[in-house]
């Protein structure tokens, strides 16, 4: 394997975790724009997506379906559990989200994080022996049955499921650009975030358009965690922890308030961990250090990030 | 006169007849004296498993002795969760220690959580008989009469991973990976002492963060250096992401553990990619002791949800050592550690000696090979008679290695 070979090995690696990163981050940029709160429940809300998928593919007997039924399944699975999670994520807000957005930023601080701890521990004590780190289903594993499930490029492997998922994520993407930027409901979303009172005013239905974003930024939760699930195989009650800091780590980056600043955010975030846990000595003792190191550079150089988030003045 | 004596006189013997029969079956209906002992360990969390199959362990040790008849004492077992966490550790050992009716204490699976609490045992002065977690200085750190270990060290696990992977398979190039806690870093210290004393020289050293998911970084520097050997120094959660992961970038290496991963999680967790895993764990291996067969049997049988996992025996000696030692000096905190540390006889693992600094010092470990979804001892394994060969022997060879891996 050259020296170059690793690099790219390291760089494909580091474009895995970026897509998860991004569609946590994405979820923290929208809540913000919409209701500004800064939302520290979505990590958990992430979490739930993983447990969520887990349990439906289990009880859709995925993996003993063959054929057109178990893509078609693979399917349904994704879909549901991201509406599942989008519902409940729509659940929280109303709950607890949304009714101390009004307050100093404390309030929606404090209701937040508890609400974060709220879900972690309730998985933890009523999902069956919810504790212990639990094996997420090797979902696409048939897909690639009979094949090598990778293939080899100058030394680096690259796994087919793998850029199935970068696939996904690309996709993702583009819909989630073409519904906030050519749809009525992603022009009331952009509307709401500039002047909520004066989206009021030109008769969007701003109740509404809170609930169509807290389902979109948690349906994308969701896939992240299906993602993460079957990127590294295991899940655990309390993945979202880390999970939701660097999420908002990520927005924060690239530009709170600007989605493609919150994907750039996020791969930037991965790159910078992968590449420090290659290139420093000892690097993946600290690599999480390096990257919030920069998190902190960013703040104090460039609080409005990447790409700078989108202020209006308020009238 | 001389009647009103008689018959105060008769009157007395009657009351002293009549108490001495009350007193004599009062004391054969008189209860015996309850005597508390402490357990604690993971129970819930990532390492539940273990701390469960520990704590099923003792609770049998404890429930024959109950129901043996030769007991002095009704034991009692009240049992706390270190969650594998060494401030929570700390809590649970002080709680323990500040409960007057718990007399002797067996704690701990995780090394940097025994670590952390020796201290608290020493100052309320109470025994710990360890039983599983084996960074060597929990006992040789310091001169505590009150913490003991039953189990071995992982100064006896790595001379012993040596001896097998260098000294009879030949491998010379190694790549380590630890996790960065004590436990970690000493696997780390002592497997490098083990392969210096052979004039060998690791390739790599990779410290990584418990909790941490993605080694894919890590695993593509070491493929990089084309290893021979993948070393890793930790515990099953981050050994199954390892193993996975590697492979995944299809790292044409042999994969050896310690004691950290001789879990069932391991091979549950890890299914066909287990196969081939060598790992090792202290004493000689259970099954094959005429006590542990036994031992074997009077779990199953007692209908205990949870397998006693690689330490369940460990921590059945641990109770036997306690209360072996309470039964000779009565419930006393100061003379049952001091009878503790003269612990010297046969058990289910076999001889058990403590040495000066309360360790059990009959050096043994046993290496194990994953086998079809099971650790078999590396001797009885189809790998030691030739029937498989081991993933990193063909890779060695240069050949493909075909997974032999049968479903159980």
């Amino acid at each position: 394997m050259s020296g170059f070979a690793v690099i790219l090995q390291i760089l494909f690696n580091g474009i895995m975790l970026g897509i998860q990163y991004s569609m946590i981050a994405v979820g923290f940029t929208l809540f913000r724009g919409v209701l500004n709160v800064l939302n520290f429940s979505h990590g958990d809300v992430f979490m739930v997506g993983a447990f969520v998928s887990m349990t439906l593919i289990g009880a859709f007997g995925v993996m003993s379906a063959t054929g057109f039924t178990y893509i078609g399944m693979i399917i349904i699975i994704f879909l549901l559990s991201m509406l599942i999670v989008g519902i409940i994520g729509v659940v929280f807000e109303r709950l607890a989200v949304k009714p101390v957005s009004k307050g100093p930023v404390t309030m929606s601080l404090l209701a937040t994080l508890g609400l974060g701890i709220a879900i972690r521990e309730a998985v933890r004590l009523f999902y069956p022996r919810g504790g212990e780190s639990k094996k997420f289903p090797e979902l696409f594993h048939k897909l690639f049955e009979g094949t090598k499930g990778a293939f080899e490029f100058s030394g680096v492997i690259f796994r087919y499921e793998n850029i199935l998922f970068l696939i996904i994520g690309v996709v993702v993407v583009l819909v989630l650009a073409f519904f906030i930027n050519k749809t009525k409901m992603g022009l009331a979303i952009r509307a709401v975030a500039q002047d909520g009172e004066c989206a009021l005013m030109m008769g969007v239905n701003k109740d509404l358009i809170i609930d169509v974003t807290f389902l979109i930024g948690s349906a994308l939760a969701a896939l992240a965690a299906i993602l993460y699930g079957l990127y590294y195989n295991t899940v655990v009650f309390d993945m979202g922890a880390l999970m939701g800091v660097i999420g908002l780590s990520a927005a924060v980056v690239g530009g709170l308030g600007n989605i493609y600043g919150a994907i750039i955010g996020g791969f930037v975030f991965s790159l910078t961990e992968a590449l420090s846990a290659a290139f420093i000595p000892r690097g993946s003792e600290f690599m999480d250090v390096v990257a919030f190191a920069v998190v902190i550079l960013f703040l104090i150089f460039r609080p409005s990030g990447i790409l700078g988030e989108k202020v209006f003045e308020r009238v | 006169m001389q009647k009103s004596v008689k018959i105060i006189t008769s009157i007395l013997l009657l009351l002293l007849v009549v108490s001495l029969v009350s007193f004599n079956v009062g004391c054969t209906k008189k209860e015996k004296q309850v005597v508390k002992l402490g357990f604690i360990g993971p129970l819930t969390g990532k390492y539940a498993k273990m701390g469960l199959g520990g704590l099923n362990s003792f609770k049998l040790a404890v429930k024959q002795w109950n129901e043996s008849g030769k007991n002095k004492y009704v034991y009692e077992v009240v049992s706390f969760d270190d969650e594998g966490v060494p401030q929570k550790g700390v809590e649970v050992a002080t709680k323990a220690c500040s409960d007057p009716e718990i007399i002797a204490v067996a704690a701990h699976y995780n090394s940097m959580v025994a670590i952390a609490t020796t201290d608290v045992f020493h100052k309320f002065g109470v025994v710990n008989v360890v039983w599983g977690a084996v960074l060597p200085s929990i006992t040789y750190g310091n001169d505590y009469p009150e913490v003991c270990r039953v189990n071995g060290t992982q100064v006896e696990q790595n001379e012993a991973n040596a001896q097998l992977v260098v000294d009879k398979l030949g491998f010379k190039k190694f790549a380590i990976i630890y996790d960065t806690t004590d436990y970690g870093r000493g696997h780390l210290q002592y497997f490098k002492e083990a392969l210096a004393r052979r004039g060998i020289t690791p390739i790599a050293e990779e410290g990584i963060v418990i909790d941490q998911k993605d080694f894919t970084t890590v695993l593509t520097k070491i493929k990089a250096l084309n290893p021979e050997v993948i070393y890793f120094g930790g515990l099953t959660p981050e050994g199954v992401n390892i193993k996975l992961q590697m492979d995944k970038l299809g790292i044409k290496a042999q994969f050896l553990g310690t004691s950290g991963i001789k879990s069932d999680d391991f091979n549950n967790a890890l299914g066909e990619h287990a196969e081939g895993v060598i790992c090792m764990l202290d004493g000689a291996p259970v099954e094959k002791l005429p006590g542990g067969k036994e031992f074997m049997e009077a779990y199953n049988k007692a209908g205990y949800q949870e397998p006693p996992e690689a330490y369940g025996p460990f921590a059945y000696c641990a109770a036997n050592i306690l209360m072996r030692a309470i039964e000779k000096v009565g419930p006393d905190r100061a003379k049952v550690i001091e009878e503790v540390n003269k612990t010297d006889y046969e058990d289910i693992i076999g001889k058990i000696h403590f040495n000066e600094y309360g360790q059990n010092d009959v050096p043994l470990a046993t290496p194990y090979v994953s086998q079809d979804g099971q650790w078999v001892p590396w001797d009885d394994s189809l790998y030691a008679k030739g029937e498989r060969v081991l993933p990193g022997i063909a890779y060695r060879e240069g050949k493909e290695w075909v997974n032999p891996y049968k479903k159980p």
